[in-house]
């Protein structure tokens, strides 16, 4: 008997972009006319995941990493120059129509709405586009509404909306035909606090409760943390790394921080066995390897040598890590 | 018609019927383009009456009351005219908003031809109603009985034209899903656009009707398919093209239809390898 296919297959995908350029200037648009300069970009360069239904995956890289195209590719809108991908069994690209009727897609910086409907047009709209029966649509509709708080929403002109609610009304949008796979492409850019917590406890809750897959870019490292088991770290178009939060962080350094309030801001600590990366006011944080030296045992060598208020010991930021993975400590950025 | 083909045709006509309830709320663009309309009529009738009264030839292509009424109609039906892609398919390439039109469940060309069909109707509800009426009651009032726009030739040339329009509108979405089509290639698609507009604007009749063409140009604008979007419909309103001879007009309107169907078809089929979505 076959062995069960993974939910989404990813083999060496290979992506290029062909730039123009032309120098600046009015010498340079000239010359642009006779003669054009092209420059090919690698976007992707050999990448490869699979993924299981009901995971939810972190897909985090720096600007220009190729995240977001390796989401467009996934969701059938670009195709590769190499490389197999398959989900639920289908070519995205060669199967464009089959396969995005099983998936949803939210992009942050876009709306899938009708800018100048009603919220609740826009959502009989897509009932209709993607062929959802009234009486299967109703449920899911009123579901979504509740889960998402869109009820005071509805009567509103998209136009009208702030960000954070337009983004609650575009993920009911990518999930009204009920897609067992959803892409989202930094679904938190530029919300507030509070519209990104709303945001990551439905994508946590409609993970759980309803075994979605759910694929994340994002550039904010709270949404990592919060939701994702397993992140894929990509750079210039290859894979960095792949695995469990923990996992990332134990490949990249064990390093813990302790952070220690002083009661006289102008004691200095120090320690063999520590590296002081932080001193702000009465607050210092240490960096040290817990295999060389215990925790208990740092905390007491520095409470018995100062006056503390307060300590704890915490991981590094989630954002250290990957930016040593990309080889650029924020760290070396300050003094 | 089926069930199945009703559900195939749902998301396509939900799109026309949506955007065409969204279009008639641009009441303020309907009322400038009417005001355009009446001034550009106007300004065309001068030339053409000065032209009439000066022109010492006996035999004309056309009658000046045939021209009125020419005119008229293709001020009247201006925003039918295919001379610019559809203006939110554009934005959507620039954007990247696009990319969730590829995202739908349905054939690109279908939902492009489906958004143009909405597209050239609402503002032309909005615009050719009040535009006949100034033409065919208020300008005879103004003591200008000889510039107003008259009845179609006899009923059967109304059928005729009923069923010649129908052809123009359908001609008129396949080249507005093909200029749609041209901006995937974002930069080189302006130019083509650009190239485009000006031939439908000249070719179709719009500026001059086409019968006032030199004799050696008629063959080759009336075997174009611009000729399909005013002067054929047109002609058979005003009798020019004898109601029996319908039947051409249809024939030289769906062919060219279909052409510019299919051609736009394999050209988006195209694009869509190579497309690179904009930005983020």
């Amino acid at each position: 008997m076959p062995q069960p296919q993974p939910q989404i297959v990813v083999e060496d995908l290979v992506k290029t972009f062909r730039v123009s350029e032309r120098a600046p200037g009015v010498w340079g648009a000239v010359r642009g006319l006779v003669h054009r300069k092209h420059r090919t970009v690698r976007a992707l360069d050999g990448i490869s995941f699979t993924l299981e239904a009901g995971e939810l995956v972190g897909y985090i890289g720096p600007n220009g990493a190729g995240k977001s195209t390796t989401v467009k590719i996934l969701a059938g809108i670009l195709v590769p120059e190499s490389g197999r991908c398959e989900i639920l069994g289908r070519v995205p690209w060669k199967e464009r129509i089959a396969h995005v009727a099983g998936i949803g897609v939210v992009f942050g910086q876009r709306t899938q709405l009708w800018w100048d409907l009603p919220v609740a047009d826009s959502f009989e709209l897509l009932r209709d586009i993607y062929r959802v029966p009234q009486e299967r649509h109703v449920p899911i509709r009123d579901e979504l509404i509740a889960l998402l708080d869109l009820e005071p929403l509805l009567d509103m002109p998209v136009r009208q909306l702030s960000l954070g609610q337009r983004m609650r009304c575009d993920l009911a949008a990518a999930l009204l035909h009920a897609p067992p796979i959803l892409f989202l492409d930094e679904p938190t850019i530029g919300l507030d606090a509070v519209s990104k917590l709303a945001i990551r406890d439905f994508v946590t809750r409609l993970n759980r409760e309803r075994g979605v897959t759910v694929i994340l870019t994002t550039h904010d490292m709270d949404d990592i943390e919060a939701l994702c088991t397993r992140v894929i770290v990509i750079a210039d178009g290859h894979i960095l790394s792949d695995g469990t939060l923990s996992e990332l962080r134990n490949r990249v350094t064990r390093e813990r921080w302790l952070t220690v309030d002083l009661v006289n801001p102008e004691e200095h600590v120090q320690d063999p066995d520590a590296t002081l990366i932080r001193r702000d006011g009465h607050r210092v944080c240490l960096a040290f390897d817990p295999q060389r030296i215990s925790p208990a045992e740092l905390i007491q060598r520095v409470t018995s040598a100062h006056a503390i208020r307060d300590l704890f010991v915490e991981n590094p930021p989630i954002e250290t890590i990957v930016a040593r993975l990309y080889g650029e400590s924020p760290r070396s950025r300050q003094p | 018609m089926t069930a199945t083909t009703a559900i195939a045709l749902r998301p396509y006509a939900a799109i026309v019927s949506a955007r065409f309830r969204m279009l008639l709320q641009y009441r303020a663009a309907a009322i400038g383009g009417l005001w355009t309309q009446i001034f550009f009529g106007l300004v065309f009738l001068g030339v053409y009456d000065a032209f009439y009264r000066s022109s010492l030839q006996q035999a004309h292509p056309m009658s000046f009351a045939q021209v009125v009424t020419y005119v008229w109609l293709g001020q009247a039906l201006w925003a039918m005219l295919p001379w610019n892609p559809d203006g939110e398919v554009r934005a959507m390439v620039r954007s990247g908003a696009v990319a969730y039109e590829l995202c739908r469940p349905v054939d690109l060309y279908g939902l492009w031809y489906a958004r143009a069909l909405a597209w050239r109707t609402a503002p032309t509800v909005l615009r050719a109603m009040p535009l006949c009426l100034f033409a065919t009651v208020v300008l005879p009032l103004l003591g200008l009985e000889e510039w107003r726009l008259a009845p179609p030739a006899s009923i059967e040339s109304a059928i005729a034209f009923a069923a010649a329009f129908v052809c123009m509108l359908l001609l008129g979405c396949a080249l507005t899903a093909l200029m749609n089509v041209s901006l995937l290639w974002t930069l080189n698609g302006e130019g083509a656009v650009l190239l485009m507009a000006a031939s439908v604007t000249f070719f179709s009749g719009m500026i001059i009707p086409l019968p006032l063409f030199p004799d050696w140009a008629q063959p080759i604008v009336q075997a174009l398919p611009f000729a399909g979007l005013v002067d054929l419909p047109f002609r058979v309103y005003i009798g020019h093209i004898p109601p029996h001879d319908v039947v051409a007009v249809l024939r030289h309107q769906l062919l060219w239809t279909i052409a510019l169907v299919v051609f736009g078809r394999w050209l988006l089929a195209r694009g869509m390898r190579r497309i690179v979505v904009q930005g983020g």
